[in-house]
């Protein structure tokens, strides 16, 4: 035994070492390549001849074209006047990465913790496992096809009819996706820091599904609905929504045939998830002993609050960050966030106080969960007094649909997936049509004659807001989302429930899935 | 010997400790329940779900005695638990048959 555990201990060593020479190996060949990575110990760091090796076209242009440059860097638009090729800019990446790292934080712990206090305590390690797992899972889809199907625009080339529904095939595996710009997308940010952006938006898509179905999903059946539903919704909702060739892209597609716009996810993160989610739970069944038989209190509201307060924050990331640079935009939708967020979570327990007595810790964080749901699509759009409006809808719409409607039709929706994300992004996508407000986005701004035209010119959108008719376009969006999201979810829910089953027995459910999906348990006392 | 079982409420148990003290007994045994008598429980609402709470936290405290010393310490227990309101709790006394001090097989009253 004792030797069979030193030979482990070797062997292990041995990859240790030899993980170590090879990161002493990479690191040696990127000095030769890559400037001041890590200076010599003592030696004061020389300044090299070329600023960026990417870009020796700065040193050699004129002032002129290199102060062109640096503003059009400042003000996040197009270098391309300068003459000097496109390169990162250290600003907005350095906003982007942070950005990313909050929407990641949103998942793993925020939303974990959000759902995972609201469930009994014999399922809290089921709500880790399945946003951990979603999150891996993802990453690879991400990194394989994601990215690609939602991003490129190869099929525009290749095969135009598919092109307004999915991206293309030129990024498979991350091919090309490096530190340069994707200039369709952003002037200034990395491509590979801009598809991990994008990334952290396809986790925690699906982690909000199964809210609705908690307690009662098989982690094994979480994952394989997870797999089929990243490339039949997911992947052709958000190109349609976001891709440069997408079908209701109206800020950026020129040729989008429903110029519609969702700032940062109403339609492609909250309204697929919700509508999922509702679909997914009539499917599966109601919890055993659901309807009063059992009571199902969550366990723990402090867990539930700092999820909350993690998913406010990061949110800053989801939003803010969805201007894809650290500009105007972004500090608009900073602001409009803010103001939705607290005024959703201070119209939620207040309705509660009315009607039913009391100011509840989860109406808080509630209130506060649907005012950054709602607000999502609108917040780079609409301007601080609309984002006042939409945090009272809010506070209220989310409320009556996740207590009052849920009661009436009597679903087991458990987390209110739906009830909150479901019908707030629905509200969020079309009241960002009505409270529009095109002075916060020089995207919905006509260019001055002579100039070339932007997308929303071509497409319809500029005009779409002037004769006040967004919501229409809006709408069929929404129609377009929520007819998505429920084929989608009939087919590959119906698919597993036969194939491999979505539920654990009654009596595995009553035993807890911590235990029966995990072999282990959230507390031991 | 006799074994006094007293359900209280949880606030009291400072003062009922102290009181038992006093009249030098040395140790008892605290343990966090729940139950309901002729007090109601609650409501609690989660959202859009409502759930009436009838077991209510109370702390069950026992204490082994030799028979001179009961009759004592109920009364101390009562005087000190009691609020006068609906949920003060019940005091039991059991009779105990014997009882032995692990560390020094001692038994009966000298165990206790």
């Amino acid at each position: 035994m004792i030797k069979k555990t030193t030979s482990v201990i070797r062997l292990l060593a041995a990859v240790a070492s030899l993980a170590m020479l090879g990161a002493v190996t990479s690191t040696l060949h990127a000095d030769t390549n890559a400037p001041a990575a890590a200076p010599a110990p003592a030696a004061a760091p020389t300044p090299l001849a070329t600023p960026n090796p990417t870009n020796s076209a700065f040193a050699s242009a004129s002032i002129t074209n290199q102060v062109a440059f640096l503003e059009a860097a400042h003000s996040n638009s197009d270098p391309d006047p300068s003459g000097i090729a496109y390169e990162s800019d250290p600003g907005h990446n350095a906003w982007m990465m942070v950005s990313s790292a909050f929407v990641l934080m949103m998942t793993l712990p925020g939303l974990a913790l959000f759902y995972g206090g609201l469930v009994r305590s014999k399922n809290v390690l089921s709500i880790i496992a399945m946003c951990f797992g979603i999150t891996c899972l993802v990453s690879l889809l991400w990194w394989a096809f994601g990215y690609s199907l939602v991003f490129g625009q190869s099929f525009s080339t290749t095969n135009p009819t598919l092109a307004p529904f999915l991206g293309g095939t030129e990024n498979f595996f991350f091919k090309g996706v490096n530190s340069l710009p994707n200039t369709s997308y952003a002037f200034w940010v990395s491509q590979n820091v801009y598809s991990i952006f994008q990334l952290t938006f396809a986790i925690i898509t699906p982690a909000l599904i199964f809210g609705a179905t908690a307690e009662r999903m098989k982690f094994g059946a979480i994952m394989a609905f997870v797999f089929a539903w990243m490339f039949i919704v997911y992947f052709p909702l958000a190109h349609m929504v976001w891709g440069a060739t997408g079908f209701m892209n109206g800020v950026w597609n020129a040729g989008a045939k429903i110029p519609a716009i969702d700032f940062a996810g109403g339609t492609v993160v909250h309204m697929s998830s919700g509508w999922t989610a509702l679909i997914l739970c009539l499917i599966l069944g109601k919890r055993v002993g659901h309807g009063g038989k059992e009571p199902m209190m969550p366990h723990s509201l402090v867990l539930t609050f700092i999820g909350t307060a993690l998913l406010w924050v990061g949110w800053y990331g989801f939003n803010a960050g969805s201007a894809v640079a650290a500009d105007v935009v972004a500090a608009n939708a900073f602001t409009t966030t803010t103001l939705a967020t607290a005024i959703g979570a201070l119209t939620w327990p207040l309705v509660e106080w009315i009607f039913k007595g009391k100011p509840s810790v989860l109406g808080f964080c509630s209130g506060a969960v649907a005012g950054l749901v709602v607000i999502t699509p609108a917040c780079g759009f609409v301007n601080p007094t609309g984002a006042v409006i939409i945090g009272v809808v809010a506070g209220t719409i989310p409320y009556i649909s996740s207590t009052i409607v849920k009661n009436i039709f009597k679903y087991d929706d458990a987390l209110d997936t739906f009830g909150v994300h479901g019908v707030g992004g629905t509200c969020g996508a079309l009241i960002t049509g009505i409270l529009v407000d095109p002075a916060v986005n020089g995207n919905l701004q006509a260019v001055s004659a002579g100039s070339p035209h932007n997308a929303a010119m071509d497409n319809g959108l500029i005009t779409a807001i002037a004769n006040h008719s967004l919501v229409v376009a809006q709408a069929k969006a929404v129609g377009i989302t929520i007819t998505l999201a429920v084929v989608g979810t009939l087919i590959i829910g119906y698919l597993v429930k036969f194939t491999i089953g979505l539920r654990p027995s009654v009596e595995e459910e009553h035993q807890g899935l911590d235990i029966v999906d995990h072999g282990e348990e959230g507390y031991t006392h | 010997m006799k074994k006094i079982e007293a359900i209280i409420k949880p606030f009291k148990l400072e003062e009922v400790k102290d009181a038992l003290s006093e009249l030098g007994i040395e140790g008892m045994t605290v343990t966090e329940v729940k139950g309901f008598g002729r007090q109601k429980g609650h409501t609690e609402i989660y959202r859009g779900s409502e759930y009436t709470v009838d077991f209510l936290p109370k702390i069950k405290l026992e204490v082994v005695l030799a028979d001179s010393a009961v009759e004592g310490a109920v009364a101390a227990i009562v005087k000190t638990a009691k609020t006068g309101k609906i949920g003060d709790g019940k005091v039991f006394v059991l009779p105990v048959e014997n009882a032995i001090r692990i560390r020094t097989d001692e038994t009966g009253d000298k165990a206790v």
